[in-house]
């Protein structure tokens, strides 16, 4: 056990972290390779589009990783982490839109185009400054983590658990779907944020950003993973732990139960932030369907196909739950949500602790051997 | 000396600067102090007058029907429950009433509970590292270092509830026996001043209790500890001093054999089985 270490450099003596960043770093470096090297008729050449695909399934295993770190150590169940996801995404979202300028279809140089679609003589106040980088990246993680704090510390403060804190979380990210609906709140109704030029004077069209963009959220990926390591493999995430399995004898001890849970729920929802605004670039919208009550849940059932409280786990499930879905989507569109359900229901039955489950128990019988003697010794 | 040079001089450690050891003031006897408590749950008297005293230092036993009050009034010193009316002191400095939980534990009220609550999930070793007596905020937790003084003291703990070859297993798998150990020696990882035990022995064997009854009355002089338990025997083989609880009150106070020879508890409770 990796006791005497700086909280965060802790995480890399530990195996499991070391090869989840090798692993990521090959397959960036991969991709990469693939991406610019092949020629393009040949088969190994890896198209821009699927560069973007795969930074697109790279910001939603973020997004796992940051519901993990809530549901697998905590014991909260988020099932409206979309909501976080998609401020993130709203802030970046607002930043890419004043990027565009004066090449809008009605040409304001300051007011989006929707804005002068209604008829809006000056941008809201709540615009402001978003033609800043440094500022909408701050607010990036701002946003989501006032939410986070504001929501987290009446929930929490008032000994909200287990099932009526997921059911507020989903009204949560419901409420806001709906105000982000409406045009009178000043983010595009229901058309969202498009039409982006742009990102820090790179053109988001061309092949070269999207590779920045993918190489990006792996690395956005690598960090967050490496952060919540940290916070779980520190005393920090021993006490989460004790939280979630006995909540009153944590109390008792003399933790305050109800900090650990909004710090630790606080730092998910700026990931799920980070995630959200390295999302939207890529894809190149960002509308309220985001908030749906109905995305939360798929990211729940990604963590619980991947195994809980292992993160990388969350990762695994992210990824291949997403890919499924491209592949099904492609094929039988009206198969996948029967897919999905049969698949969660699969796993629930016959792998509950997911697929990282099943790993570990292969490793532990490799072990088995050695760890004998040591058991006996 | 003039007063810069009192301020400068490097050899004096000001008052202020010096850590208090235990802020909590004994000096008049009693450790804890209750009077007049009262609580009532839709109309039902739990808790009905109250009135307790325990000295520092004192092994006390209290017993009493199921119903008593005896968990109830548990919950009113650490915090989980306020009572309607009366007063409850920790020392003769903190009104346990004005504090919440996390601030009770942390001033030195250890609880076991009634049914023995470890973190199976976590080691053995990492259940008393987590109870271990530390500043307990949310930095100061994600930043801490096992250091080897630490260790020592965890290793000491295991040794005294005899769980040294379970270190690094999973409390999960533990016998309840064990969890009963582990919990105690959480508490005492607390360095608490005051100890509640509730039902200590529950499941326990025979060699099992008596192994409990010698740690308990270890503790005694050294902390405080407050037994609540059912099983005679047990207590008889602990107590120095009883007192019994019924329907919410205290009913008679004194040593095992005063309390067992006192026609209102006969009559309550200890009737057949004494």
């Amino acid at each position: 056990m990796a006791t005497s270490q700086t909280w965060l450099l802790r995480p890399f003596q530990e195996r499991s972290t070391q090869v989840f960043l090798g692993v990521l770093f090959a397959a960036l470096v991969v991709v990469t390779f693939l991406h610019l090297y092949m020629p393009e008729d040949s088969a190994l050449h890896v198209s821009a589009y699927t560069v973007t695909l795969l930074g697109k399934y790279l910001c939603y295993a973020l997004l796992a990783v940051a519901v993990d770190l809530v549901w697998g150590y905590l014991g909260i169940l988020s099932l409206g982490h979309g909501a976080f996801f998609a401020l993130g995404g709203y802030a970046m979202g607002m930043y890419l839109m004043r990027q565009i300028g004066d090449r809008g279809v009605y040409g304001d140089p300051v007011l989006p185009d929707f804005m002068v679609f209604l008829n809006w003589q000056e941008l809201p106040w709540y615009w402001q400054g978003f033609d800043m980088a440094w500022f909408a990246f701050i607010m990036v993680l701002l946003a989501p983590g006032l939410l986070a704090l504001v929501f987290g510390f009446l929930a929490f403060r008032s000994r909200v658990t287990g099932v009526y804190l997921s059911i507020i979380t989903q009204a949560l990210t419901f409420a806001l779907m709906l105000a982000f609906f409406r045009n009178e709140m000043g983010f595009g109704g229901n058309n969202g944020l498009t039409d982006f030029k742009d990102i820090l004077g790179f053109n988001l069209r061309s092949d070269a950003t999207r590779l920045g963009l993918f190489l990006a959220t792996g690395i956005a990926l690598a960090v967050g993973y490496v952060v919540c390591r940290a916070i779980v493999t520190s005393k920090l995430g021993r006490v989460s732990v004790a939280c979630r399995d006995a909540e009153a004898r944590t109390r008792f001890l003399g933790y305050r139960v109800e900090r650990v849970q909004l710090f630790v729920f606080v730092v998910s929802a700026m990931l799920a932030g980070v995630a959200g605004a390295l999302y939207v670039p890529q894809v190149g919208i960002i509308n309220p369907s985001e908030f749906s009550p109905l995305f939360s849940i798929e990211i729940v059932v990604w963590v619980a196909l991947g195994g809980r409280a292992t993160l990388y786990g969350a990762v695994i499930g992210a990824l291949l739950v997403n890919y499924a879905k491209t592949v099904f989507t492609g094929i039988m569109p009206d198969a996948w949500l029967f897919a999905l359900g049969a698949l969660f229901v699969l796993v629930t039955v016959f792998l509950p602790k997911g697929i990282a489950g099943l790993l570990q128990k292969r490793r532990q019988k490799d072990d088995d051997q050695p760890g004998a003697q040591e058991a006996t010794a | 000396m003039s007063i810069f040079e009192q301020l400068t001089n490097r050899d004096q450690v000001f008052d202020f600067l010096t850590p208090v050891a235990s802020p909590v003031d004994v000096r008049h006897g009693p450790i804890l102090y209750m009077e007049g408590v009262s609580v009532s749950f839709d109309g039902f008297k739990a808790i009905n007058n109250l009135n307790l005293t325990i000295d520092d230092g004192e092994l006390r036993c209290i017993i009493g029907p199921n119903g008593a009050g005896k968990t109830t009034m548990m919950d009113i010193i650490t915090g989980k429950t306020r009572p309607d009316t009366g007063s409850v002191w920790f020392g003769s400095r903190h009104n346990l009433l004005r504090m919440n939980e996390p601030d009770i534990a942390t001033l030195g009220i250890g609880r076991k509970f009634q049914k023995p609550t470890v973190f199976e999930a976590l080691t053995v070793f990492e259940n008393l590292e987590l109870a271990m007596a530390a500043d307990k905020r949310i930095l100061p937790t994600l930043t801490a270092i096992m250091t080897a003084e630490y260790r020592d003291r965890i290793d000491e703990i295991l040794e005294m509830i005899g769980l040294q070859a379970l270190r690094d297993k999973p409390a999960g798998i533990l016998s309840h026996g064990q969890k009963q150990w582990l919990e105690i020696g959480m508490l005492l990882m607390q360095k608490p001043r005051l100890l509640l035990v509730d039902e200590p022995v529950a499941g326990m064997t025979e060699q099992e209790m008596e192994r409990t009854a010698e740690l308990l009355t270890s503790l005694a002089g050294k902390q405080s500890v407050v037994v609540v338990e059912h099983d005679m025997g047990f207590v008889r083989s602990i107590a120095r001093k009883v007192t019994v609880l019924h329907q919410g009150s205290v009913l008679a106070e004194g040593t095992m054999d005063q309390v067992s020879n006192d026609p209102d508890v006969i009559k309550v409770y200890l009737g057949e089985e004494a």
